[in-house]
């Protein structure tokens, strides 16, 4: 019996800023977790995962996030972590939250 | 202050040129990340959650004026307008960008301060005694010994690919406040039966995921033989310390596992065979340093009007009961301005406050500033004449917390606000304590209680030498707070003991505040510390304060 897969987003930080940044339906970088194409289908995801990791000149540390998509395809993330790095830190106004 | 001799700052100015090198290799694609990472380390530079962070060292905690202004400039012009000051006495910087590295580790070799050896599996930045110099109880000044060891370690050849990172403390007085036992290397000063100074060797303590309390390795090593003596233990940890496993790769892991004994037997037989090989004698070679550190003129000014003020302004007496420190020459006294306002960040100081620091130290710190491992920053020699003014000044400039040592002096890493390897947020918990406690008005009437923050089993937040210690945990997806008791953090050093299941965020506070009334409702008198206390009584009324329902549901 094969494990139901996750739905999953590709994050990593981009190499300038060192922000986080997600890949989008048209395989482009953003910087709002709104923009990101949730995978629903594993080879899919792992095939976007292994394009990120390729791409040194513009970002660090490529990696698969659990998803979730509701009807209209609006990406959420599954964990806590996720969610401040799409945020930013809770003591400040700094980050994404303020200047994205 | 020690000045950097032509030796160190053309090594400094060269590492600077070679990580600009890097980083355009790395901007122009010849270096991947893998090849670039273990070269922004070595510089100080992390990769953090939301950006990159710099960490600089601040050998031994000690600035002037200078330095601090610049950690001022360079938080305006490449940060956020503020930075964040460690646990190691050294700053983060939580925003700066790749290209601007360079520009910063210029603008901090210009005054002869750098980013080297604060990562990586090398000789970390030593600390010591944030009082140094000034203290009451001090035997020596630790900071001679500091530099020469700052000196010897960095580019040290033999130790830049250690096991793991390795940190050392001294402490130059009886009562630590530099966490010694917590160290891979402690040094302690203390004197032998015909009074001469000399070190006793601490060897294998340290926090972390397996937390241990460093052991005597050597009771009394002669200041002549330090550098060699420690260069032997460095040695045989090198060659003997762990490597299949990162997480047993520490020295205190090596000494726990061989058994202090025989790690003893190693370091004497690897230091007759080091000892010929140094040819001055450490305690020489310490004393040409300490000419960098002479205690400045001291001048015996009247102190009477500094008690009327004292008598007339109870804010002002509240603040110098608790952030005031005996210094050794009773017109003076050591300032520790707090960076733990209520509701704050631990540690942090924005560039306007690294001013006014500046500044205050300049005018009545003789240009001496220190950074402590708790988080707060220091003027040594203050005249207590100038007291009252200085606390006008620090009360303009929101610095004038009187709370060192109380429990909202906490102690916080920066936990999953800021930190990659964080499983849970400690900056948000440390400002709901210091928020809650301020409105019970309970703080002084509670007294000397040491609260430490992690957020992580790392415990960069010292929390299992905390009297209360917290531990943020990933518990099936949401924060969970695990309490520790009974830790200490000084020459008494305890580990806390871990109480029972976490309390979520929400449940925590509430869970502190029941643990804190039964203190107050136990303690024999208000001297009673609550770790007094908690080793008199034992875990069991506390635990009870903590698990009410657990009680009920054994009954």
């Amino acid at each position: 019996m094969t494990r139901a897969f996750t739905p999953k987003m590709v994050t990593a930080n981009d190499l300038l800023e060192g922000d986080v940044i997600y890949l989008t339906a048209d395989n482009k970088w953003s910087r709002l977790l709104s923009d990101a194409h949730v995978f629903t289908v594993e080879t899919e995801a792992n095939a976007a995962l292994e394009l990120a990791v390729g791409q040194q000149d513009r970002l660090v540390g490529a990696y698969l996030v659990d998803a979730s998509a509701d009807k209209d395809g609006n990406p959420t993330s599954l964990h806590f972590r996720e969610e401040f790095r799409s945020r930013g830190p809770s003591n400040y106004p700094h980050g994404k939250q303020a200047e994205v | 202050m020690y000045i950097y001799n032509d030796f160190d700052e053309k090594f400094v100015r060269e590492r600077t040129r070679q990580f600009r090198g890097q980083v355009e290799k790395r901007l122009d694609g010849y270096l991947t990340e893998d090849e670039f990472k273990p070269l922004r380390l070595m510089n100080g530079l992390y990769l953090q959650l939301h950006a990159y962070m710099l960490r600089v060292a601040i050998p031994y905690g000690t600035l002037d004026s200078t330095k601090m202004r610049k950690l001022a400039d360079i938080a305006d012009k490449w940060d956020k307008g503020y930075g964040h000051f460690t646990t190691r006495q050294n700053i983060q910087y939580n925003w700066p960008k790749l290209k601007d590295v360079p520009d910063i580790l210029d603008a901090l070799a210009n005054v002869g301060m750098h980013a080297i050896q604060t990562s990586g599996n090398c000789i970390r930045n030593v600390t010591a005694d944030h009082f140094a110099g000034a203290a009451a109880d001090e035997i020596e000044d630790p900071r001679p010994t500091a530099e020469l060891l700052r000196q010897w370690s960095t580019d040290h050849p033999e130790f830049q690919f250690l096991p793991r990172k390795f940190k050392i403390a001294v402490s130059g007085a009886p009562n630590d406040r530099a966490v010694t036992k917590a160290h891979d290397i402690g040094i302690r000063m203390v004197r032998d039966d015909k009074g001469e100074a000399g070190y006793e060797i601490i060897v294998g303590g340290g926090l972390g995921r397996t937390p241990m309390v460093g052991k005597v390795i050597r009771e009394f090593l002669p200041r002549a033989e330090l550098l060699p003596y420690l260069e032997a233990i460095l040695q045989v940890y090198n060659l003997r310390g762990r490597r299949d496993n990162k997480y047993k790769a520490r020295i205190k892991i090596l000494v726990h596992e061989t058994g202090l004994d025989e790690i003893r037997d190693a370091v004497e037989k690897a230091y007759e065979f080091i000892k010929p090989e140094f040819s001055h004698p450490s305690d020489e070679l310490v004393n040409g340093i300490a000419r960098y550190f002479e205690p400045p003129q001291f001048n015996n000014v009247q102190t009477a009007a500094f008690d009327k003020a004292l008598e007339e302004n109870p804010a002002l007496c509240s603040f110098v009961e608790t952030n005031v420190a005996e210094h050794k020459n009773p017109a003076y006294g050591i300032v520790t301005i707090s960076l733990k306002p209520v509701g704050g960040t631990p540690g942090d100081a924005t560039s306007e406050q690294m001013r006014t620091v500046a500044d205050l130290a300049e005018k009545f710190s003789h240009d001496e500033v220190r950074i402590s491992h708790e988080q707060n920053i220091v003027l040594p020699h203050v005249r207590k004449a100038d007291i009252a003014e200085i606390y006008q000044v620090l009360k303009e400039a929101g610095l004038a917390t009187a709370n060192i040592g109380l429990i909202s002096d906490i102690i916080a890493c920066p936990g999953m606000d800021y930190c990659a390897l964080a499983t849970a947020r400690s900056i948000p918990i440390a400002q709901e304590i210091s928020t809650r406690f301020n409105e019970l008005k309970l703080e002084h009437e509670i007294g000397e209680l040491k609260i430490k923050i992690s957020g992580c089993i790392n415990a960069c937040g010292h929390h299992h030498v905390g009297h209360i210690g917290i531990l943020g945990l990933d518990k099936a997806g949401i924060e969970n707070y695990q309490i520790t008791l009974g830790g200490d953090a000084t020459e008494t050093m305890a580990l806390g003991e871990r109480a029972g299941p976490g309390f979520s965020a929400e449940e925590l506070v509430p869970a502190l505040e029941r643990l804190i009334d039964t203190y107050l409702n136990v303690r024999e008198s208000s001297q009673e510390i609550f770790l007094d206390a908690y080793r008199r009584l034992g875990a069991e009324p506390f635990l009870t304060a903590l698990y009410p329902e657990a009680e009920k549901d054994a009954a």
